[in-house]
């Protein structure tokens, strides 16, 4: 009744302002539920999402998400370049995790080829990989904690996803866009000194964001904003097509790396966190627990990593050393041809999802045995999470906006294309 | 191999058989996934039956793909499900064939998460979903014209945008290409190219047979 007073009252005051001479008169029809507009250039939308959102008071009736803003045509563009030229756009997808993105793809790859890759490289790949989901955990759960109004934890964070950055640029040239994972292996070695110092950064700066954690994870205006708030059952999660934290939160206790373990993951020890409540909090707390979890897998890969090559010694897809290439015609010639014709992938399609920080990232790749792509389609995590916006949201308050985007963990490059 | 590996393949088929009947047109096994092909008026009822028959429990719709066959003739798009089911660790495709007229039936009424799924094959490809409520175009611009992933919509599209300062808004005018669009063409002339080499055209013989006649065939 109290919001029915308050409505009303802002109808009397609207009134008074309005002086226009069409003044509503009796039998107009009375509209309620107004419409907002929040974004496509909002800081906390997490890139440029439109969401048309119909309000009732304050409370959320409906929403409709308008994507499509960062659309570049990732999938038309790859048709037109050979296998080896499409590794970088992996990258510009999910720009928060891109070893990740890549991930899908030289799988997808190799799945069609059928070749082998060296075991350190999948060890190199995991390790890596792991090192992206922290950095991209420490980007959202920042953002996470600054858009329900905390400042520090965001910062503190920021130190730790730079640091990342760093063993990035140091493994492969590139801070952000590394295009490293190669279909056959890796791009490049890594010194030794990495590793450990990899290590070391493990044991002693990742500190920083468990001191982030304590300032938020039992604070009580943390939870007020996130606890109960985006409520998904188990049932609705399988049905709106959630993955990776999102159904975890939800307590089903799906993983890729678990359930179908690729590369060295059932190596690997690491347990799977899963929610009980299904809110914004329980995905807080498993993105959380994940970051725990990939700083002992990385661990379990410096420990076990082996000596070897890092990529397919198939010179039809993999390049030879340049050093190889100096003394040997034929290296020379197998390098020339892979950097024009590139290889040749065998006709057939495949589906390869793997793990990615946000979720389900998938390839479906159709090969028409040349060497470009026949087609390619990414499957963005976001797209079942976001689509599900309007079923999260209704019934909450405007200001939970946020924080259900927020625990979606959306990142516009990959949900655009 | 370093792939995803989920559950075996075997008995899939079978099963998907025995639970389809007449819907199913073709299911065999490619590099390590199952394919099935179905009849187009009954997708809906063939994705329903996968989701709900026991022992096959595909309960989640991850992926629907477009992909355009232009060489095909008719019923050149191709409409591609990707189920995955958590209890049996196992993932399968659906395949329906269809062109710009057909629609296929939505399968909006079985997950939820198809909605956008069919408006992004929509926008992309044209593919038409009967029983979708709101098939609305959702990544191209507002106002978008063609259908950006059909084999025959060019790479550079049709418009480009740019701000005016006299209409002081964005305006949209045919795109202009300072450069013609490269595309080089890197497969192998010796390993059978299927068009006429440069100096073909003086010998009298198949397109991409060496250029030289031997001396057997000469007159």
């Amino acid at each position: 009744m109290a919001d029915l007073h308050e409505m009303q009252d802002a109808r009397v005051a609207a009134d008074m302002l309005y002086t226009g001479e069409d003044k509503p008169s009796v039998g107009d029809v009375e509209i309620k539920n107004y419409t907002i507009n929040f974004g496509p250039q909002h800081p906390a939308a997490h890139g440029v999402l439109r969401l048309v959102l119909e309000l009732d008071g304050e409370i959320v009736e409906r929403v409709d998400p308008h994507v499509g803003l960062l659309h570049r045509g990732t999938e038309k563009l790859m048709e037109a370049r050979t296998y080896l030229q499409n590794v970088p756009y992996m990258d510009r997808l999910d720009y928060c995790s891109p070893l990740n993105m890549e991930h899908s793809y030289v799988l997808a790859i190799e799945k069609l080829l059928g070749i082998e890759v060296p075991l350190r490289a999948q060890y190199l790949r995991v390790l890596f990989a792991e090192l992206s989901r922290i950095s991209n955990h420490m980007m959202n759960l920042g953002s996470h904690i600054m858009d329900v109004g905390a400042m520090t934890p965001n910062l503190w964070m920021f130190e730790v996803r730079e640091d990342t950055y760093g063993f990035f640029e140091r493994a492969s040239g590139a801070r952000m866009h590394m295009a490293w994972f190669r279909p056959g292996g890796v791009h490049q070695d890594v010194p030794l000194k990495l590793l450990t110092d990899i290590g070391d950064w493990l044991d002693t700066r990742l500190q920083l964001f468990e001191d982030a954690i304590t300032l938020v994870g039992d604070n009580r205006i943390f939870k007020q904003r996130n606890v109960d708030i985006g409520v998904v059952s188990r049932d609705d999660a399988i049905n709106w097509g959630f993955s990776g934290p999102m159904i975890r939160a939800a307590g089903v206790p799906w993983d890729i790396r678990k359930s179908q373990p690729y590369e060295v993951y059932d190596r690997m020890e690491f347990d799977v966190p899963v929610g009980t409540a299904g809110d914004c909090y329980d995905r807080f707390m498993v993105r959380v627990e994940e970051v725990r979890q990939s700083a002992r897998i990385i661990k379990q890969c410096i420990a076990q990593m082996p000596d070897g090559p890092i990529a397919s010694t198939d010179r039809k897809v993999a390049p030879p050393k340049r050093g190889e290439m100096k003394r040997s015609m034929e290296a020379l010639i197998h390098h020339f041809k892979l950097y024009t014709e590139g290889f040749h992938v065998p006709a057939g399609e495949v589906y390869v999802a793997t793990e990615s920080p946000k979720g389900e990232f998938g390839v479906y790749l159709v090969s028409d045995g040349t060497n470009k792509p026949y087609r390619v389609k990414l499957r963005p995590t976001a797209f079942s999470h976001l689509q599900a916006m309007d079923f999260m949201m209704k019934g909450h308050m405007l200001a939970d906006t946020t924080a259900i985007l927020s625990a979606i963990d959306v990142v516009f490059g990959e949900c655009d294309r | 191999m370093n792939y995803p590996k989920f559950s075996t393949n075997d008995g899939v088929i079978e099963a998907a058989k025995a639970a389809l009947g007449d819907a199913l047109v073709d299911a065999f096994e490619q590099a390590g996934e199952i394919q099935l092909h179905v009849k187009r008026e009954a997708t809906a009822t063939a994705l329903g039956i996968l989701r709900d028959t026991k022992g096959l429990e595909y309960q989640q719709l991850m992926e629907i793909a477009g992909v355009d066959y232009p060489d095909r003739g008719q019923d050149r798009f191709e409409v591609v499900y990707c189920l995955l089911s958590l209890t049996k660790n196992h993932r399968l495709h659906v395949h329906v064939q269809t062109d710009e007229a057909k629609p296929v039936p939505s399968a909006t009424g079985l997950w939820r998460n198809a909605g956008w799924l069919e408006r992004e094959v929509y926008d992309m490809i044209g593919v038409l979903f009967d029983g979708n409520p709101d098939l609305r175009r959702i990544l191209t611009d507002y106002g978008f014209r063609g259908h950006p992933l059909r084999k025959d919509f060019p790479m550079t599209g049709y418009v480009e945008l740019r701000y005016s300062e006299e209409a002081k808004r964005v305006v949209y005018e045919p795109v202009q290409l300072a450069q013609d669009f490269r595309s080089f063409d890197f497969l192998s002339p010796w390993e059978g190219a299927q068009y006429m080499l440069p100096g073909d055209e003086k010998a009298p013989q198949a397109p991409g047979a060496p250029s030289p006649v031997p001396a057997t065939e000469k007159k």
